[in-house]
């Protein structure tokens, strides 16, 4: 008997189109870049991005701005563009779009009225049609199902380069990757292994923490309206107090949008209480699947963009031997370097 | 106009959604909001299970149905499979077309909502671009969110980024046929008719309030609902 932790989900080998996620490239473009190249020229597969697609509409639609019948059409859209390019496997870099997509296609296979009614109303407003993806794979699937092949080409690993111990790991799976659909996710909801497999193959240890899987608070409206960011920020710091017993070295992700927010919230936590989870004063860094294999395979930290998140990642480049020069982190080109602010609490 | 138990019936998320709750609390017990506000999906069950007319127009009034932070884990965990979330999201829908919305507190902020993100996905094609996430706005961003901000301009190219240039990549600026498109699926499919009506029901509530109102942000109704 198959059970969930050791439940695996399909992942085709080649051949995918790929769709952005909106908060990904706004606050980690470096990602996304570093996806792409790892996908074309490290594993030479066919990556194909129409220039077309936009947005899915998913945080207007789980904020309610945003009716079922138009996201269904917006995504039938992004599935015609699919269609005309000859691809069956959809890519998806946002965890909100990837749990979309998933919801549609369920629907759809519910409800073939619904199906029929967007094909219908794509026409009239696009005069595109459409077939459904054999396959739904989010980003960090693809990197899961490619760790090993990755790793045989790695130049770093997640090992503490002076102990020559595992670097301790906690991850935090976005809720929309496996909560609402669990046999689309590795290990399902329960124990989801997308993320603590990359850790634990590329050398890395995985601390469990008791609310390992309690939301990041993103919450749609509740970010989006300024007033009730409050919610946002005290569920991460539940998340944050939970992991801090363990000391982790670095916390991975594989929604854009909890990365941003269990960056930042670590920020603004620091400013409101004077506190930070680790025992330095710097902040746990927090990484994408991305950045992670980044760093792995040797690509330059400020390339990557790591330069873009709040909390420093210095402590986990050291820890891992990583060469950077501290000196062009906020090279900016030709003009002159410009420099953040120092925070008042967290070490920078 | 249909009762209210019928409009909820005739989405399929409520279909979907709602089975037979059998009171457990399980979903409260696991669901963030609960947490954090006075909030309790499996009351909310309950209360549409009644059918109850009055019940749930007050329900489409009230504060508590803007609580929900739609992060579906209790889709997961619900014995009965029930999602109280997307019953949530029918409640929400059906509480902006009747217009009852502007009734409460967390309601009426839809219409900030609708202007930030909704005009974002028609005027660009990203629900959220990295010139949206305005510093004044989001101080939790931090300091080096604001360094990005003001430097995108050599930054995002810097890391590969097309950063509002026509052409392919991250950021780049959508072309107008695709906006076009997308605009058509938005009259198409009544995104453009959900607008209207925040609009319409939050411009009467500015009103009977006596609050100034207008289509930019420099109105005494926009300052109040973001208090
Ligand atoms: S978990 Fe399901 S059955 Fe239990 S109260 Fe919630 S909706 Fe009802
Ligand atoms: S979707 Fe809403 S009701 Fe369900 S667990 Fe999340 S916050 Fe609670």
């Amino acid at each position: 008997m198959q059970t969930w932790k050791d439940y695996q989900k399909q992942v085709p080998d080649n051949h995918f189109f790929y769709v952005r996620s909106c908060i990904r490239q706004s606050f980690f473009p470096g990602a996304e870049v570093a996806f792409l190249r790892i996908m074309q020229e490290y594993l030479k597969k066919d990556v194909f991005e129409d220039k077309r697609h936009t947005t899915c509409t998913g945080i207007g639609y789980h904020s309610d701005i945003i009716p079922l019948e138009t996201i269904m059409t917006v995504v039938a859209r992004q599935l015609a563009l699919m269609t005309e390019a000859g691809y069956k496997n959809l890519l998806v870099s946002c965890v909100t779009s990837f749990g979309i997509y998933l919801e549609i296609l369920d629907m759809w296979h519910h409800f073939p009225d619904k199906l029929a009614q967007t094909r219908e109303a794509l026409w009239r407003a696009t005069r595109r049609e459409f077939e459904v993806p054999q396959v739904v794979v989010h980003a960090s699937d693809a990197i899961y199902h490619f760790r090993d092949e990755l790793f045989n080409m790695a130049q770093y690993s997640l090992v503490n380069q002076e102990t020559g111990q595992p670097l301790n790991g906690v991850e935090h799976v976005g809720c929309h990757y496996a909560k609402i659909f669990p046999q689309k996710g590795f290990g399902g909801a329960e124990f989801p292994t997308v993320l603590t497999g990359i850790i634990e193959s590329w050398g890395g240890r995985v601390v469990d923490y008791p609310e390992r899987r309690h939301c990041c608070g993103f919450g749609f409206r509740h970010y989006l309206v300024q007033a009730n960011r409050g919610y946002s920020v005290s569920n991460s710091k539940v998340k944050f107090e939970s992991m801090a017993p363990y000391n982790p070295d670095f916390i991975l992700t594989n929604c854009p949008g909890c990365n941003m927010f269990l960056d930042r919230w670590q920020y603004t936590l620091s400013e409101i209480n004077g506190v930070t989870y680790d025992r330095d004063g710097r902040g746990i860094p927090v990484l994408t699947f991305e950045e992670a294999a980044g760093l792995v395979l040797g690509f330059d930290p400020w390339v990557l963009g790591l330069q873009m998140h709040q909390v420093g990642v210095e402590s986990l480049l050291d820890k891992m031997g990583v060469r950077y020069s501290a000196k062009t982190k906020y090279y900016l080109g030709n003009k002159n370097e410009v420099k953040p602010e120092k925070p008042s609490v967290l070490m920078v | 106009m249909q009762p209210v138990i019928e409009q909820m019936r005739a989405d399929i998320r409520f279909q979907e959604g709602l089975t037979a709750c059998m009171n457990c609390g399980v979903c409260t017990a696991i669901c963030p909001a609960a947490g954090y506000y006075d909030y309790d999906p499996r009351k909310i069950c309950q209360l549409v299970q009644t059918g109850d007319e009055d019940i749930l127009t007050e329900l489409l009034s009230g504060e508590e149905i803007w609580m929900c932070g739609q992060c579906l884990s209790c889709k997961t965990r619900c014995p009965r499979n029930n999602t109280p979330g997307y019953i949530i999201q029918v409640i929400r829908k059906i509480s902006q077309q009747t217009g009852l919305f502007v009734n409460s507190r967390l309601g009426r902020q839809q219409l900030l909502i609708k202007r930030k993100i909704g005009h974002s996905i028609l005027e660009t094609g990203y629900c959220v671009h990295p010139k949206l996430v305005n510093p004044e706005e989001h101080p939790e961003q931090g300091p080096v969110w604001n360094w990005v901000y003001e430097n995108g301009e050599s930054l995002f190219p810097q890391l590969g980024s097309n950063y509002y240039k026509p052409g392919e990549g991250g950021v780049r600026l959508i072309d107008e046929t695709s906006l076009d498109e997308l605009r058509n699926i938005f009259e198409e499919t009544g995104a453009v008719k959900l607008f209207e009506q925040i609009e319409k029901a939050s411009a009467s509530k500015a009103k009977e309030l006596n609050l100034s109102f207008s289509a930019d942000a420099d109105n005494e109704y926009m300052k109040f609902i973001q208090e």
